[in-house]
């Protein structure tokens, strides 16, 4: 299980940009991020190299900020790996509220951040599945 | 412009001043005895000043008397303002509160005849005779507005049509088909009519319409120059409140200068807000009614926070009604959007009981074309935050909800970031009006 920071972001030009601003100037790298929108307002969610810190700077800005716990997967980086995890998941009823990928220089597969209602039952269902899961040391240090 | 044609009851509406000064004497006398007895809000607020029935001998004795506030209404609800048992009320209407606690209003079947005689009156002031068909677009139901014409309508043996509000591809077809003569709305809704009408290609001048009695709402001279010259008609302004009786408080006349208070049943005075010393003839000051004769849910120096001026001088279309300046704005920050009447106080009072909901909160207004919208913008807290869009869009899901079924009226809520809003020292800015629904003074 690792550690996901997740601000929200009123639909107003800069808010993205003053965020990411406020993670950048506290020394945090963003390992992993993706921003989800409506027409009122958005979700910035991001993996970082110190989620505590993240957490006091958004707030000292005065963002609303919340860290959530998600799943880090590893899944090969080759057509149809996403596939796979995804259909495993599907098959014992766990239901994926959203994900985002990315890969990484440091590693030959791609990352996977996963939020499911039981984390603790993914994690489980994906190991056994042959599929790696990361801690939060692991995550931070991407 | 119209002539004034039509005077529905000459003897009331036109009495001699003497003669009606003496009725509104008589009248005063009567409804203070009565409340002093029925009412124990009354009999305590009297009391308390060491005032008796006995010691209102003249009209000048009316500014001795206590005022009646919203406050009263919202710690009397529902009926403790009634002066009757409930066997004799037979309607109850109600409109928003202060408090989250709507103003109720009861009438007895001699309120309801009293109601439909003034509206009557408001009708004939804009020439309304038997011969007319009465399309009425206000709502009908709690709110005083559609039963409230109507019954005037029917008094006169128009033909009504009871359309109530919206619809309005099927107003435009009842006007058309039906031949209606007269109607019944908000400014904003006549307005947006006369929109549709143009948009549809239909000449408003082959539409039978004369006249629009428009109300529920403030509006400018310039929205009415807008009114009259888009529909061909002659718009009239209609005043009225729940508390005093609904609409029928007083009507333009086709003079078009100044509203006719219907003063044997309604004594207006205007007051300073802040001394509550009544003004001198002539000048500015917030609007306060006492009902003469209502029995149900009768008012003593009802505070409107309305503000307006009574004018001096008698009318060209004969009435000796005295005439109050169109309201020109409100002594508190009560809005009317669409109809509604709407407090700040309210939105918050619904705010605070939604758990992990900030109550820092801002009221924006404005008009998009003819039709006001509402948007409230409120802080997302961290604890109501959630990382999912689901979550969130739950969130402002439910706040709408509560609030639309508090306000009565549908809501555009914005979730903002915390300390958007600004804090100013002592009252925060919480409403931004961006319409211009009064004249200026």
């Amino acid at each position: 299980m690792v550690k996901q920071i997740s601000v929200f972001l009123e639909n107003k030009s800069g808010r993205l940009a003053e965020a990411t601003e406020a993670i950048g100037e506290s020394g945090v790298n963003i390992r992993a991020l993706s921003v989800a929108d409506t027409s009122d307002f958005g979700i910035l969610r991001c993996i970082v190299s110190d989620t505590e810190k993240t957490l006091k700077v958004l707030k000292e800005r005065g963002f609303t900020a919340s860290a959530t716990e998600v799943v880090a997967a590893e899944v090969p980086d080759s057509p149809g790996g996403l596939a796979g995890m995804l259909q495993m998941l599907q098959e014992n009823g766990i239901n994926v509220e959203y994900l985002y990928a990315f890969v990484t220089k440091s590693r030959d597969n791609a990352v996977v951040i996963l939020r499911v209602e039981n984390n603790e039952g993914a994690i489980a269902l994906l190991e056994k599945g042959g599929i790696k899961t990361l801690s939060e040391e692991e995550a931070n240090n991407l | 412009m119209s002539k004034q044609e039509v005077i529905w009851n000459k003897e009331c509406e036109c009495m001699g001043l003497e003669k009606k000064k003496e009725l509104q004497l008589e009248r005063l006398k009567a409804l203070v005895a009565r409340i002093y007895v029925n009412v124990p809000l009354y009999n305590k607020k009297m009391k308390d000043i060491g005032m008796e029935p006995g010691d209102v001998k003249e009209l000048g004795d009316l500014a001795k008397l206590p005022f009646t506030t919203k406050e009263d209404l919202a710690a009397n609800y529902p009926f403790g303002m009634f002066a009757v048992p409930m066997d004799d009320v037979i309607r109850i209407h109600s409109s928003s509160g202060t408090t989250g606690k709507p103003k109720v209003a009861g009438y007895t079947r001699n309120d309801i005849d009293t109601w439909a005689e003034v509206m009557a009156r408001t009708l004939g002031c804009g020439n309304t005779t038997n011969k007319d068909v009465v399309q009425n677009a206000y709502g009908y139901g709690l709110f005083t507005g559609g039963l409230g014409a109507h019954y005037g309508a029917e008094k006169i043996g128009a033909a009504v049509v009871p359309i109530s509000g919206g619809n309005t591809a099927r107003q435009v077809l009842v006007m058309q088909d039906f031949g209606s003569t007269k109607l019944c709305s908000t400014p904003s809704y006549c307005l947006r009519l006369g929109e549709v009408l143009l948009e549809q290609g239909i000449d408003p001048a082959d539409l039978k319409l004369n006249t629009a009695f428009l109300g529920a709402e403030p509006w400018t001279r310039e929205l009415r120059e807008q009114i009259e010259e888009k529909l061909k008609i002659d718009a009239i302004d209609i005043y009225g409140l729940t508390e005093v009786i609904g609409p029928g408080v007083s009507s333009e006349c086709m003079v078009k200068n100044g509203l006719h208070v219907f003063d044997d049943h309604f004594l207006p005075e205007i007051i300073d807000p802040v001394t509550e010393k009544p003004v001198a003839d002539g000048e500015m000051g917030e609007l306060v009614f006492t009902t003469l004769t209502k029995e149900a849910f009768p008012v003593l120096r009802y505070r409107t926070r309305d503000i307006s001026k009574l004018i001096p001088g008698e009318c060209e279309c004969g009435r000796t009604h005295v005439r109050m300046q169109r309201v020109t704005g409100r002594t508190d920050d009560m809005l009317i959007v669409r109809g509604v009447n709407v407090y700040p106080s309210q939105i918050e009072s619904v705010l605070v009981k939604i758990p992990d909901v900030e109550p820092h909160y801002q009221i924006v207004v404005d008009r998009k074309g003819t039709m006001d919208t509402l948007e409230i913008w409120v802080e997302v807290s961290e604890k109501a935050f959630s990382d999912e869009i689901r979550g969130l869009e739950k969130l402002e899901k439910g706040i709408r909800a509560v609030l639309e079924s508090s306000l009565l009226i549908s809501v555009n809520l914005k979730l903002v970031e915390p300390k958007t809003i600004q804090r100013s020292e002592g009252k925060a800015k919480r409403i931004v009006d961006k319409r211009s629904v009064y004249d200026k003074a």
